[in-house]
């Protein structure tokens, strides 16, 4: 009796379990169809974007936007139960950072590996690729055409030069655009004489560093300041702003891609890895390799006015065609470099009194 | 009881646990973060403290002269406009400082409308008046931002009981000034004092304005010891400098707090049905005046610039309305959740500090409250350290997945951080209530729980509410914690006006930030319908 009463229990016990199994599993083929994204970019036609490739894979995007910092640290308190997937940087130090902290998990992908160039992505080893860039920006100089001559300000060494002296301005030393940037010239230069050339730039500034990229640039545009280093999306957007003040700032603003004659212009990405615990790593690869299509690169990088990175893609972006962002040399030093250097090139700010 | 006291000490733990995280990074002192931290005292620490003092000296000089002079004006005199004063003096709560930056600076600076329109106009040369992003501008916009808190507190102290005991001065003989500095002052002083603590402490944890304005202060270096350094250790040591000055505020505070409890047990009994004093010809203009600069600069100028560069924006591009419902749903329920949780949390907290007044009640009491001024980033860190040791120490607790994939970690930090509103919230509410009617209701045989619900309560309501729409408002400006923690799909308006601003697209900004500003007003409105009751 005990024994039958056991059994049925039993049954109905198996029974309830295998109920519940099978709704678990549809969750979970449900949630199968899922992509977790981390996102350091946050511009209106990510969202196309992202529109496009679930439309053409079925598979969900739930998202998350946050600055690169925070991202990363979120990451990293989460550990094993994150529910990250895919992780999108805009900035080479802070996709470095991440590999070297284990954030990311390599992936081998011959699609990835062939249509994205070498230096722009992580060092490939036996387990894979960490990260890789999607889309490109430029350190570009501006300057007012009525105040300064284009052959003082064509190369990053020369905004030091006496002749700029009470004309330059920049946003804050400490920002990733920087710090990126005089990373690479600590790689160029060596520590030393990157350090003397920050404390010239010092000199020459015409205002304490303050605001974004966008403001340096409009103080050029009204002759507070005569030169300006800023990203080269920032530039593009206010040219292909609508509103006639933006246009009427923009006509006394001349624009250089510096160190045409040297080591090229330093360049900064944005780029996607998949997060180290992620719960659908298939679909994960599969979204990166998405953003390497030619239509997932042109809106990627038309979004935000930014170059491709698949070189077969056409740049047919009017305001990058307009400032000479069409054939122009690049640095070639491996954007992975950059992260390396941060703590000393913020030191030697901090030394400099460079805010 | 036993089960209430447990629950208070769980409270007291995870709400303090986060800030004593920032205490406990001196115990993993190495020589990395020695370096940074040397490296940083022996160039730029010494200036980020001379900045953070002077920018907390002159935001202490605006919100006092500005929120206590205009409650005074409401309280202590009629005048026409008053009761639209009233409620309007509250309209800069609805304005994240963030914004009112981002306006300003977007508006004054050398390459803005009005310097460009007046080169243009007058033929005039060069920079017309020093730049907003300065030292200044920013004392000036967390001023705007911030006076409220002065202004809603003073006007409690001295909206129950100032006019009656003015008009005994009066007819005792006290001419105005005397009425003035002698009565309102010292009945005013302990809101004065904690409104103050309350704007400082948001200076003090402040990076929005500052880091635009390009402001050095030790906010800043703690930022850029975490981020750009990446060396927690270091931030977190930093942070404890910060810690310190904040203690030393509160306990000032709380002195003068204890000051206010004396003088308002002398102070009771019923007035007269006495009536403010009547001001007409320029004294009304004058107090018309006083009261309306602060909301102008504060709050319908700003409103105006924000307005303007959405129209601008609207005029090239679609809105999506959809969306912004979203959002702002998003916004009303993390902070309506945490408003009423950081409410009870504060009433419970305070009522055992009330019963019982030990050392240890008024110490835990002290470190809860202790969250409010760290920067928000800095209690992130001090959240997701503990998190990712317990997920590392024990994978199966999915630790790190409840706290960012559901609003638990969020609804978390928002807590450590805004609790201090809701405590003085209802502290002040407290020294308001002598204790003699404590002592009174015990005699009546009225104890513990009873005590609360039947004397406290409904004393404190007004003091909840105030504290429930503070903590509602202060949440749904938040930014750094909600960045961070913020579960999948679940964008507020704070967070969309920060990032499009941070973007510099502040035309596309515009629209969250004035619906920011908008759901902010609704609260405000409530507030002011309860301030007009009294």
């Amino acid at each position: 009796m005990i024994c039958k009463l056991g059994f049925a229990g039993f049954t109905r016990h198996t029974f309830v379990t295998l109920a519940l199994l099978a709704s678990l599993s549809d969750a979970s083929l449900a949630q199968d169809a899922e992509l977790n994204l981390y996102s350091a970019r946050h511009y209106a036609t990510d969202e196309a974007l992202y529109a496009d490739f679930t439309r053409a894979t079925g598979i969900r995007i739930n998202r998350v936007d946050a600055d690169d910092a925070g991202i990363l640290s979120r990451l990293k308190a989460e550990g094993s139960a994150s529910p990250a997937d895919v992780i999108l940087l805009v900035d080479a130090a802070r996709l470095w950072k991440g590999e070297v902290e284990g954030l990311f998990k390599p992936i081998h992908s011959k699609l990835l590996e062939k249509a994205i160039p070498e230096h722009l992505r992580a060092r490939s080893r036996a387990e894979g690729t960490s990260w890789f860039g999607f889309s490109t920006r430029a350190r570009v100089i501006v300057y007012d055409k009525s105040l300064v001559k284009p052959e003082d300000v064509d190369s990053y060494e020369k905004l030091a030069l006496p002749v700029n002296k009470n004309k330059l301005c920049v946003r804050s030393g400490s920002h990733p655009y920087n710090l990126s940037l005089f990373g690479a010239m600590v790689e160029h230069l060596g520590a030393p004489a990157t350090e003397v050339w920050l404390k010239d730039l010092v000199g020459n500034m015409a205002r304490s560093p303050k605001g974004g990229d966008t403001d340096q640039i409009k103080a050029v545009g009204s002759g507070e300041c005569g030169i300006a280093l800023a990203n080269s999306y920032y530039v593009a957007r206010l040219l292909r702003s609508g509103a006639q003040q933006d246009q009427a700032l923009m006509q006394r603003v001349g624009v250089i891609f510096p160190n045409q004659t040297s080591w090229g212009t330093h360049m900064n990405i944005a780029g996607g890895a998949v997060a180290q615990y992620a719960k659908h790593p298939a679909n994960a690869q599969k979204f990166l390799e998405y953003l390497a299509s030619p239509s997932a690169q042109s809106y990627f990088a038309d979004g935000n006015n930014e170059w491709p990175v698949v070189k077969s893609v056409p740049i047919t972006n009017p305001a990058l065609q307009a400032i000479g962002g069409v054939n122009f040399k690049t640095d070639p030093l491996p954007v992975s470099f950059i992260g390396m250097n941060q703590i000393k090139v913020q030191q030697m700010l901090d030394r400099v009194g460079f805010r | 009881m036993r089960l209430i006291s447990l629950l208070r000490l769980l409270v007291i733990v995870l709400l303090a646990l986060p800030v004593l995280m920032v205490l406990a990074a001196w115990l993993q002192w190495n020589d990395g973060s020695a370096d940074i931290l040397l490296g940083m005292a022996s160039t730029v620490l010494p200036s980020y403290v001379v900045s953070s003092l002077s920018l907390c000296f002159w935001v202490a000089i605006g919100v006092i002269s500005m929120g206590s002079v205009s409650a005074a004006a409401v309280t202590l005199f009629d005048f026409k406009g008053r009761r639209s004063m009233e409620w309007a003096l509250l309209l800069p709560l609805a304005m994240p400082a963030y914004v009112v930056a981002y306006a300003y600076s977007d508006f004054l600076q050398f390459s803005g409308p009005l310097q460009t329109a007046l080169r243009a106009g007058f033929g005039w040369q060069g920079a017309l008046w020093p730049d907003v992003r300065s030292l200044w501008g920013a004392a000036a916009v967390l001023s705007f931002a911030l006076y409220p808190y002065v202004y809603l507190l003073v006007r409690a102290a001295l909206v129950e009981r100032a006019p009656q005991l003015m008009e005994a001065a009066r007819l005792l003989g006290a001419d105005l000034p005397r009425r003035i500095f002698r009565v309102a002052l010292p009945l005013a002083r302990p809101a004065i004092a904690a409104g103050m603590a309350l704007a400082l402490m948001e200076t003090l944890a402040d990076f929005g304005v500052s880091s635009y304005f390009g402001v050095t202060t030790f906010s800043t270096g703690i930022y850029k010891a975490w981020l750009v350094m990446d060396d927690r250790v270091a931030a977190a040591q930093l942070a404890t400098f910060l810690l310190l000055l904040v203690a030393l505020m509160l306990r000032l505070e709380q002195k003068a707090q204890a000051r206010l409890r004396f003088a308002s047990q002398r102070s009771m009994g019923r007035g007269t049905e006495s009536q403010p004093l009547q001001l007409k010809g320029w004294p009304a203009a004058l107090a018309v005046l006083l009261c309306a600069m602060p909301v102008l600069l504060g709050f319908v100028l700003p409103l105006l610039i924000m307005a303007h560069a959405l129209w601008v924006h609207s005029q090239s591009m679609w809105i999506d309305w959809p969306k912004f419902s979203v959002w702002m749903g998003n916004s009303l329920y993390l902070g309506l959740l945490t408003a009423v949780l950081a409410v009870g949390m504060a009433l419970s907290l305070a009522f055992s500090q009330r019963v019982h007044p030990g050392v240890w009640q008024r110490l835990s009491t002290q470190a809860v409250g202790l969250g409010y001024a760290v920067p928000g980033v800095i209690i992130v860190v001090g959240l997701l350290l503990p998190i990712g040791w317990l997920q590392q120490a024990w994978p199966q607790s999915q630790a790190g997945y409840w706290l960012t994939a559901t609003i638990l970690g969020l609804v978390w930090a928002y807590l450590v951080r805004f609790i201090a509103v809701a405590l003085q919230a209802v502290q002040t509410g407290y020294t308001r209530i002598p204790i003699s009617t404590d002592e009174a209701s015990r005699t009546l045989g009225v104890f513990r729980t009873a005590l609360f619900t039947r004397v406290h309560w409904p004393l404190l309501k007004r003091s909840t509410a105030a504290a429930l729409l503070l903590v509602l408002v202060d949440v749904m400006k938040e930014l750094p914690a909600t960045l961070v923690l913020r579960p999948f799909n679940t964008d507020t308006l704070a967070v969309m006006a920060y990032q499009l601003a941070r973007d510099e697209r502040l035309g596309e900004a515009a629209l969250p930030s004035l619906a920011l500003v908008l759901v902010g007003l609704l609260p405000v409105m409530l507030l002011s319908r309860t301030l007009r009751k009294t």
